[in-house]
């Protein structure tokens, strides 16, 4: 009869598409097969190694670790507890509580999460004996950074908890984990890390472990962080640092035969232990949003500035090479260039020559911009057309490693800004521009911008006489070498012989009566340097300096840039000149000036701009 | 003959006894290893879940005794009393039932809960054998069919009310039953049709569905213009309106879908189309329960040796999702084992329903048989992933009293008919 069949025929059906479901599931797809994916009943314990420390270039320890003690929880185990006395002991509140447990179980119900980060040890051990009444809860080991020395902030760099982003990117963290995520601890993060261990663990069926998973075939040991050390001398350092203190601005020291970063000062700074411990986040925050002062910014490699005068040495070693002038041709200076008819079209000048023959030595010892002008608009005027001899200029002014990536191992940097034929093209799509549409490009200002360790790779560069290596801060890695390209020359587009003029000229800058920087004279060391003195639209000008010293076989380069510091000789050369001596005779010999610059502060200055920039808004 | 009579085991089916014994066996090893942990010791234990259900189980002989010992009239002859006493009891529910997990389903007497959804539906069985197997009865007139469909409507809606959605499903299986009694098939086909146009619609989107249908409509008025031109000149009334429904019915799949279900109920539907993958939330139990059983793999890892059993990593794992412990602890042999003892279990069930005499005795076989099988098929096919989350136990393996006990009358009212088969009234 038809109609019985209809239930026994569907009862068949069903078992048989469930043996069948069955089947696939349980013999044929493997999916879940995977003995460490997904066995929830193999517990994954991960031993973290110690964070290699960083030394200074003389074995100073700069960075090394301390014990911290995080409270994790594992929300499916946690069991009902005595609220009141787990808070007391850990110094929170209830709704805290509530609200630390809520997202740990967001996170996951299942895998360990943060609960309290970085206990104190003293804390830690009243915890220890009552850790057993909370169930689910557990104190995790781990090791934090600790600064011995109160230097450096932004070279050293700092560590933190990475985030879920990080995580999708690099699968190799897990949520609570440390990298470094500025500095050096960015850049040398897989080699100050280590690798952590991995051990399977098997658990019984009451989720107890039992011991090593398939007798540990997939254990890992850890392997332990390697030291480094960095370029930077710390007494040096320190002392930029203090000279620094209450002014804003960078100061970068370049060995000019290594290309190794001696000192990397950015102002104003922070003490490095603020980034550890309970308070870090707090800390953080409160550096971060510090938008005045901006002390996460590295002015050292990341402010942008027009360079000013220090400029007109590239633009002289360019018309020396393009053989628009020579050492002994001169122009005449009455107090400015006139570059058009236009009333406004004329740069003053204040070399003072009065008209008296200035060749290309006077002209870089008294800083002239008519010299400079003239020069610059021969260069571009000897090729047929503007673009051309723009992009002539550009080569052998990008050729010292201005205007473009330094490629180095600092995590951060910037590319200045070095125009070219192209760019005026761009910018004057329908006219035929020429020199004088630029014409203060010459004296560094313009178009051009330049960052503080660009300018002292570029100082370096003269100080080799033509040939530089890329400015690094790693010094030595515990068990290897340094990455090859630091040990690679790169030359310039100048010859050899252009630079002796010149470098004679930034000798003159301290030697002759009416050179720029006389008064920072340091009797004994022979510096060459340029002062300069960048406009800008806010408040005063931009001091600057760049020096290198000695004159023969030179030790040390050096740029300074002192935010709204009026002219250079009068913060940036000091600051320069003190910063040689320190660094080749271990002290200075100038109390007066070194007084001034440390107990110096421009901080008026910046409060003035502040208070301008608030009227401007309020308009 | 009195000696016969006496022996209240006369006459009963032994190997339907015996399925019934080895599913209680196995169900109660498997709640045993799903609810068992450190420190407990005995096996009669009441704080723990397999050492209440060994007292359940202690407890359904005397049931099954009290069961045998009324004769088989008792049955026919009260079938409405008990049908009507058992609304009752699910009436009272809204009164005196005590709420659980956001529902009415449960009395509670001295500490024990009773569900009385779980015995409803033998009382519904013995309705429906009791008005079909009437001799004035006809499943071809739309007056009788009506009558059959009210006595599963009424406690269908009382157990939604609670609400219960889940449970009352379970009535749809009379569907069978009034099937194989003679109603026409169009009803089944009708059944068939708006199950599937419910999920092509879900599926597909309602608009999608409904140009699907109207191409199929145009097909079909095509076909009959140009093939069965007098049909149509006779019919085309009809076509238009059952059209005119089926649209009706797409747009009210989508209403209610979006209006009147919940959250939770869309999201298991969208979880099984496949729409949404959130494992860690709403798709977490089915993603459990299907990692848990494929764990096993082909001999399972033995018994208490599940892991993730042991490791409550299924919730509801000895209720609802008791399957993925045969899953995991005795791999595919054991679950194929259980699922061809199920399958065997409602054939013989349908097997002694067509030897019955009495047609009372046959449909109430028949029903008992659908019931089994419509738990047996939701319940494996959420636990394994292919059917959306309805929350009803698998007959015998799930733990609880209620569903234990309602299961063992379920069968043991038709054991006991079954038993007086060659006594004729």
């Amino acid at each position: 009869m038809k109609r019985k069949g209809l239930l026994y025929f569907s009862i068949i059906l069903v078992g048989c598409v469930f043996l069948i479901r069955l089947f696939y599931l349980q013999v044929l797809d493997n999916a879940y097969h995977n003995p460490i994916k997904n066995n929830s009943a193999v517990k994954v314990k991960y031993s973290y190694p110690e964070r290699g420390y960083i030394y200074d270039r003389n074995g100073v320890l700069l960075v090394a670790n301390q014990l911290s003690y995080d409270i994790m929880v594992i929300p499916r185990e946690v069991k009902p507890l005595d609220t009141i006395e787990f808070c007391d002991l850990l110094k929170i509140t209830k709704e805290d509580f509530i609200k630390r447990l809520n997202r740990a179980k967001h996170y996951s119900t299942r895998i360990p999460s943060t609960f309290l980060a970085q206990v104190s040890k003293n804390d830690y051990a009243y915890l220890q004996e009552k850790m057993y009444k909370f169930h689910g809860f557990y104190i995790q080991k781990r090791t934090l950074r600790k600064y011995p020395i109160n230097s450096a902030p932004n070279v050293l760099g700092y560590i933190s908890e990475v985030n879920e982003n990080i995580i999708k990117q690099k699968p190799y963290y897990q949520l609570g984990e440390l990298i470094g995520t500025a500095g050096v601890e960015k850049t040398y993060e897989n080699i100050l890390r280590g690798v952590k261990g991995v051990q399977f663990i098997q658990r019984n069926r009451f989720n107890k472990e039992i011991g090593p998973y398939k007798n540990g075939i997939y254990d890992t040991l850890p392997v332990p962080g390697k030291d480094i050390n960095i370029t930077i001398d710390t007494k040096l350092q320190q002392y930029g640092e203090a000279l620094m203190k209450n002014k804003r601005g960078g100061i970068v020291a370049i060995e000019p035969s290594t290309g190794e970063i001696l000192a990397l000062v950015s102002s104003p700074t922070y003490n490095p232990n603020l980034m550890v411990g309970r308070e870090r986040s707090k800390n953080f925050t409160k550096l971060y949003l510090d938008s005045i002062n901006k002390p996460l910014i590295d002015r050292g490699l990341q402010a942008q500035y027009p360079p000013g005068s220090p400029f007109k040495i590239m633009t002289a070693l360019a018309g020396l090479q393009e053989g628009v002038i020579t050492t002994t041709s001169a122009v005449h200076c009455f107090g400015g260039y006139r570059y058009g008819n236009r009333k406004n079209a004329f740069m003053s000048c204040h070399c003072e020559t009065h008209g008296s023959p200035v060749n290309l030595d006077k002209a870089i010892y008294r800083s002239c911009n008519t010299y400079f002008a003239t020069t610059y608009r021969k260069i571009i005027e000897k090729y047929p057309t503007s673009a051309e001899g723009m992009n002539a200029w550009s080569k052998d002014v990008t050729s010292f490693g201005l205007g473009k990536f330094l490629n180095n191992d600092l995590s951060v940097g910037k590319k200045g800004l070095i125009p070219n034929g192209n760019y005026y093209n761009k910018w004057y799509p329908n006219v035929r521009w020429t020199a004088t549409y630029n014409i203060s490009n010459a004296i560094g200002q313009g178009e051009i911008l330049t960052t503080p360790i660009q300018l002292a790779n570029m100082t370096a560069a003269i100080a080799n006489r033509g040939f530089y290596y890329t400015p690094h801060i790693i010094e030595k890695i515990q068990g290897t070498t340094i990455p090859k390209k630091f040990k690679k020359i790169h030359k310039t587009t100048i010859d050899k012989k252009y630079f002796e003029p010149v470098i004679n000229g930034l000798f003159d800058v301290f030697e002759k009566k009416h050179g720029t920087a006389h008064s920072s004279k340091v009797n004994g060391i022979e510096i060459c340097g340029k002062t300069g003195t960048s406009e800008n639209t806010h408040g005063q000008d931009h001091s600057i300096f760049i020096a290198f010293a000695p004159k023969d076989n030179p030790k040390i380069a050096i740029a300074v840039f002192v935010e709204n510091g009026y002219w250079g000789s009068r913060w940036a050369g000091p600051i320069a000149t003190l910063m040689i001596e320190k660094y080749l005779k271990g002290k200075t010999n100038r109390p007066y000036l070194e007084n001034r610059m440390l107990t110096g502060s421009l901080q008026d200055e910046y409060d003035k701009q502040l208070i301008e920039e608030e009227n401007e808004k309020q308009n | 003959m009195r000696s016969r009579t006496n022996n209240i085991f006369y006459g009963i089916d032994w190997v339907l006894v015996l399925l019934y014994l080895a599913l209680i066996f196995l169900g109660w090893l498997n709640i045993y290893a799903a609810s068992v942990s450190e420190n407990q010791n005995g096996l009669i234990n009441f704080s723990t879940e397999y050492g209440k259900q060994l007292i359940w189980i202690g407890l359904s002989f005397p049931i099954i005794i009290l069961i045998l010992i009324f004769d088989a009239k008792f049955y026919t002859k009260y079938a409405s009393l008990i049908y009507l006493g058992s609304l009752a009891s699910l009436i009272g529910l809204f009164i005196l039932g005590k709420n659980i997990n956001g529902a009415i389903s449960w009395y509670s007497i001295g500490g024990i809960s009773i569900q009385p959804s779980e015995f409803a539906k033998a009382a519904t069985a013995l309705a429906i054998a009791k008005l079909v197997s009437d001799k004035q009865f006809n499943l071809k007139k739309l007056n009788t069919q009506f009558q059959a469909f009210l006595i599963l409507f009424f406690p269908a809606v009382l157990i939604t009310l609670q609400p219960d959605p889940g449970s009352a499903l379970v009535y749809s299986a009379f569907i069978f039953v009034l099937y194989r009694e003679g109603l026409p098939l169009y009803y089944v086909l009708l059944g068939i049709i708006a199950a599937a146009l419910f999920v092509i619609t879900l599926y597909f989107g309602y608009k999608l569905t409904l140009l699907a249908s109207f191409v199929l409509f145009i097909i079909v008025i095509l076909y009959f213009i140009f093939y069965r031109l007098k049909a149509f000149k006779r019919g085309w009334v009809n076509l238009a309106g059952i059209y005119l429904i089926a649209i009706l019915y797409i747009f009210s799949v989508d209403f209610v879908f979006n209006h009147v279900f919940e959250q939770r109920h869309r999201d298991r539907f969208n979880i099984l189309l496949g729409k949404t993958t959130d494992i860690k939330s709403i798709g977490y139990n089915t993603n459990q329960s299907v990692t848990t059983i494929a764990s096993g793999g082909f001999f399972g890892k033995g018994f208490l040796q599940g892991e993730r059993t042991q490791g409550n990593f299924v919730p509801e794992q000895q209720t609802d999702y008791i399957f993925s412990t045969v899953g995991e602890e005795w791999g595919f042999i054991g679950s194929a084992a259980v699922i061809l003892i199920f399958v065997i279990f409602c054939l013989r069930i349908i097997h002694i329903a067509e030897r019955q005499k009495t047609k009372f005795s046959r449909i109430y076989g028949y029903s008992i048989a659908s019931i089994f099988f419509i738990h047996f098929t939701i319940n494996i096919g959420m636990v394994t992933g292919l059917l959306p989350t309805i929350g009803i136990p698998l007959p015998f393996f799930s733990y609880g009293g209620s569903a234990l006990w309602g299961f063992t009358v379920l069968l043991f009212i038709f054991i006991r008919l079954d038993a007086n088969r060659t006594n004729e009234w």
